[in-house]
């Protein structure tokens, strides 16, 4: 709360740091402007996804449907914007892609909300339900030519640098998206009342109902509201790969959960923060992106993200563990 | 202007047929403090939930302030300046106690965004109302029980309450913070707020309260000023039955016999040290102290739930080691835990399940498959033995009261055929009636030649149940009365610290 550098949070940042140092100190490349703008676009998608699975993990929720709910968006939408020959700007794909993701949230929400399933069932279920659909009806086949405007979206960068083998390199534009989201949803959780509704009800959903919150138009806002941070995140990520693959995204939602977990949100609910999903998500980049440049086999990757989170809970759970072994005996 | 804030007039409810209320009455005077006193299911619940405005009556009359409520929402019963503090005193954990203070009052006020500093401010007020200071950025996960209290008290106060009700606020309390409860609700009492005090816990009633209103099976059975009560009063309306409160004899079987249990020099870092004691066949040995004296550290130990480090445990003479649960159980020691609720019970299951789930190994025929005529023999002979009330041992456990899931509890442990059975607060949570079947239960197998050891600090109970007490404090058995020979006052006293004064942190009672 309050941006309280909470332990969780602390030990990732040192870890990134360490991380950072290391590939660094063995290949001195990296601490270059052009690795870091390599960086920042690689979080993007993590990163909004992140920001999404944050909410739910909050709320005392887990939603693993929206990776397939960005594929549905991205996919649908390129493929109609190319259907009728749209050449205008990207952010008509980000409406329309957003739009179709609240709809989706929409359907999650009224499940979990009238129905009173859990979350994660229900999700996995539409999650499949979404996929399913949009590879039976609209389509299988790969967009490879995408609308102009989301083509010239992925070309656009700011602040160029001219990288080692004489190409430039800048910061692209998708970064300013993650930029936006960020702020805006850091406000909702801390700022506003529905956002500390959203810890309430995560904290103890009983007394969150005594004390007068309705729960279901919170329930509604949040998976709403994923749904359209995953439209969004859809569109980043079919402009930056260029193309819109239907088959794409689908099997990460575990990896951005992870990386969610890992920065100091609970499975259980209640707690977490914006600041730790970011840094969780950095460090899963940066440990995916650059053990290779340390000339680590990739097959690692997983492996080690796989400890760190072990790691990582485990120290947190140590310490509370040896702050509560006071002892009573009174050693006269 | 009127005394009464509160009269409730001939009020009746029923759930789905069965009436939970009769035509009761209650009224509470401005400034009150009243106890509303009765066994589980007596209606004590369903009336706070009607003066909350969470069920509407099917008639009678509500009247706050002078002014008639046919049907009362909770929002009315707020305005009107009704809070009620719940058992579990419905916090956010994960948020602060600052903002748990700040939260519902800015949620009333119809607040869309939050201002930390005004949260901060409110906090602070609210602390001031009754003048005590707990670390408001803590997180209320981290603040111990009475702290937790207190901010749900200090939060109602916020809303102008006029009348707080609180629903058994002392049951997760030591005596000590329970003391200072007190202070708190004379306080409130000395401005002006009444404050309905629900409880079944004898001694504070007749502490606490100016009035008492006594319901039995829906219905007043009694209501008046403290004074024309006493113990047994108290309990004569609660239960509707003559309870005698006697003393346990204990008989010494043969004069050199072996002690059924010894325990030399236990310690357990941090938990307990040096713990000598012996339980004879027969006996019921009580070992009681606060809230963090060690006590049921010590009994988790003898079970193997946290295993002693040091010193030894003899059983008839022989030494043997308790290294885990399964030890114990082996050797014959049985263990009723403190919260049946996440320990000792599986509450969705079948009461019949819950029986013989420490037992399931015996029932086995070949094949390892489970012998289903045996097992329905223990189930029947067990809750014949211990008056079970239930239809069918097929309903979840979860469907019974209180002193019926002790009693599963119980019957769990029995099917073992212990020869020491350990119970820790076997009572707590349970009504008077319940409460002296299960101390009979426990009387009857100790005169069988059970060992029983009772860790409790429900002081009555301590002393009408065990012939041998001791007395636990900072992890060392600190003395050793017999149960004839101390009285409730002495024992009490001596619990809190020799002559009272001796400090006992927050902190420590709480590891």
């Amino acid at each position: 709360m309050n941006g309280i550098f909470s332990r969780n949070e602390a030990f990732v940042a040192l870890i990134i740091l360490g991380l950072v140092l290391i590939i660094g100190s063995i290949n001195p490349n990296f601490f270059t402007l052009g690795t870091l703008y390599d960086l920042l676009r690689s979080s993007v998608v993590m990163g909004i996804f992140g920001v999404g699975v944050l909410m739910v993990l909050v709320s005392g929720g887990t939603d693993i449907s929206f990776t397939a709910i960005a594929a549905f968006c991205t996919y649908v939408t390129s493929r109609y914007l190319n259907s009728i020959g749209f050449e205008g700007s990207v952010l008509v794909a980000f409406l329309i892609s957003g739009a179709i993701g609240v709809l989706l949230g929409l359907i999650n929400a009224i499940l979990i909300s009238s129905f009173k399933l859990p979350t994660l069932i229900v999700t996995l279920g539409t999650g499949n339900m979404f996929r399913g659909f949009m590879l039976a009806f609209i389509g299988t086949k790969i967009v490879t030519v995408l609308p102009p405007g989301m083509i010239r979206f992925s070309r656009t960068e700011f602040f160029p640098v001219t990288t080692l083998i004489g190409g430039t390199n800048g910061l692209s534009a998708a970064v300013f998206v993650l930029l936006a989201v960020v702020p805006v949803t850091w406000y909702i959780l801390n700022y506003t009342m529905l956002g500390r509704g959203i810890y309430a009800i995560g904290g103890d959903r009983v007394a969150a109902e005594r004390a007068g919150l309705n729960i279901n138009v919170i329930q509604f806002f949040i998976y709403c509201y994923v749904g359209f941070l995953a439209g969004i995140a859809g569109i980043v990520h079919s402009s930056l790969v260029r193309t819109a693959n239907p088959f794409d995204l689908v099997g990460t939602e575990l990896s951005v959960i992870a990386a969610v977990v890992l920065g100091g949100a609970r499975i259980t609910g209640g707690h977490g923060t914006i600041l730790g999903a970011i840094l969780g998500v950095f460090l899963v980049i940066i440990i995916n992106n650059s053990l290779i440049m340390m000339g680590v086999p990739s097959y690692w990757q997983s492996a080690v993200i796989g400890m760190i989170i072990i790691l990582g809970t485990s120290i947190t759970a140590l310490q509370s563990k040896r702050e509560s072994r006071v002892s009573i005996v009174d050693n006269q | 202007m009127s005394e009464d804030f509160l009269v409730v007039k001939n009020v009746s409810k029923s759930f789905a047929g069965i009436q939970a209320l009769k035509k009761v009455n209650l009224v509470i005077r401005r400034g009150e403090v009243r106890c509303l006193v009765g066994e589980n299911g007596s209606g004590k619940s369903t009336l706070i939930k009607i003066i909350a405005g969470v069920e509407a009556p099917d008639e009678g009359e509500i009247i706050i302030g002078g002014k008639s409520f046919r049907r009362l929402y909770p929002i009315d019963a707020i305005r009107e300046g009704i809070q009620i503090i719940y058992q579990d005193f419905s916090l956010f954990p994960n948020l602060t106690a600052a903002e748990n203070l700040a939260f519902n009052y800015l949620l009333q006020k119809k607040q869309r965004s939050v201002n930390w500093k005004d949260v901060q401010k409110i906090a602070r007020e609210a602390m001031k109302n009754i003048d005590v200071t707990i670390d408001l950025n803590r997180r209320v996960e981290e603040l111990p029980v009475a702290d937790k209290q207190l901010v749900a008290i200090s939060r109602a106060l916020l809303h102008n309450a006029r009348l707080i009700i609180m629903d058994e606020p002392t049951t997760a309390l030591t005596r000590k913070e329970v003391r200072s409860l007190f202070q708190v609700i004379t306080k409130l009492q000395r401005e002006g707020i009444s404050v309905l005090f629900v409880s079944h816990k004898l001694d504070e009633i007749l502490e606490i309260s100016e009035r008492v209103t006594i319901l039995r099976n829906g219905q007043n059975v009694a209501d008046g000023d403290r004074s024309e009560f006493d113990r047994n009063k108290l309990i004569f309306h609660m239960t509707g039955r003559e309870i005698e409160e006697t003393r346990y004899q204990y008989v010494p079987r043969h004069s050199s016999e072996t002690p059924l249990l010894r325990v030399d020099g236990l310690s357990r870092q941090g938990s307990f040290a040096n713990v000598s004691f012996c339980v004879y066949p027969g006996e019921i040995v009580g070992i009681t102290g606060l809230l963090g004296s060690g006590r049921t550290e010590l009994a988790m130990a003898l079970f193997g739930l946290k295993p002693a480090t040091r010193g030894e445990i003899y059983l008839n003479g022989k030494h043997i080691h308790i290294r885990n649960v399964q030890d114990a159980i082996r050797h014959g020691i049985g263990y009723v835990p403190e919260d049946r609720l996440t320990e000792g019970l599986f509450l969705p299951q079948s009461i019949g399940n819950n029986m013989v789930a420490s037992v399931i190994a015996r029932l086995k025929k070949k094949m390892g498959i489970i012998d289903p005529q045996k097992r329905d023999h223990h189930i029947e002979r067990w809750i014949k033995t211990l008056k079970i009330v239930t239809p069918s041992p097929t309903l979840p456990v979860r469907s019974l009261s209180g002193g019926n899931q002790q009693r599963v509890v119980l019957a769990k442990w029995l099917t073992t055929n212990p020869k020491v059975l350990i119970l820790n607060g076997p009572t707590v949570g349970v009504d008077i009636g319940s409460k002296t079947d299960i101390h009979h239960i426990i009387r009857n197998l100790a005169q069988e030649g059970i060992g029983a050891v009772i860790i409790s600090d429900d002081i009555p109970e301590i002393i009408q149940n065990c012939n041998r007490i001791l007395l636990m404090r900072r992890g060392r058995i600190v003395e050793e009365f017999s149960g004839d020979q101390i009285t409730e006052e002495e024992l009490a006293r001596k619990m809190i610290g020799g002559d009272g004064s001796e400090p006992v942190s927050s902190e420590m009672a709480f590891v």
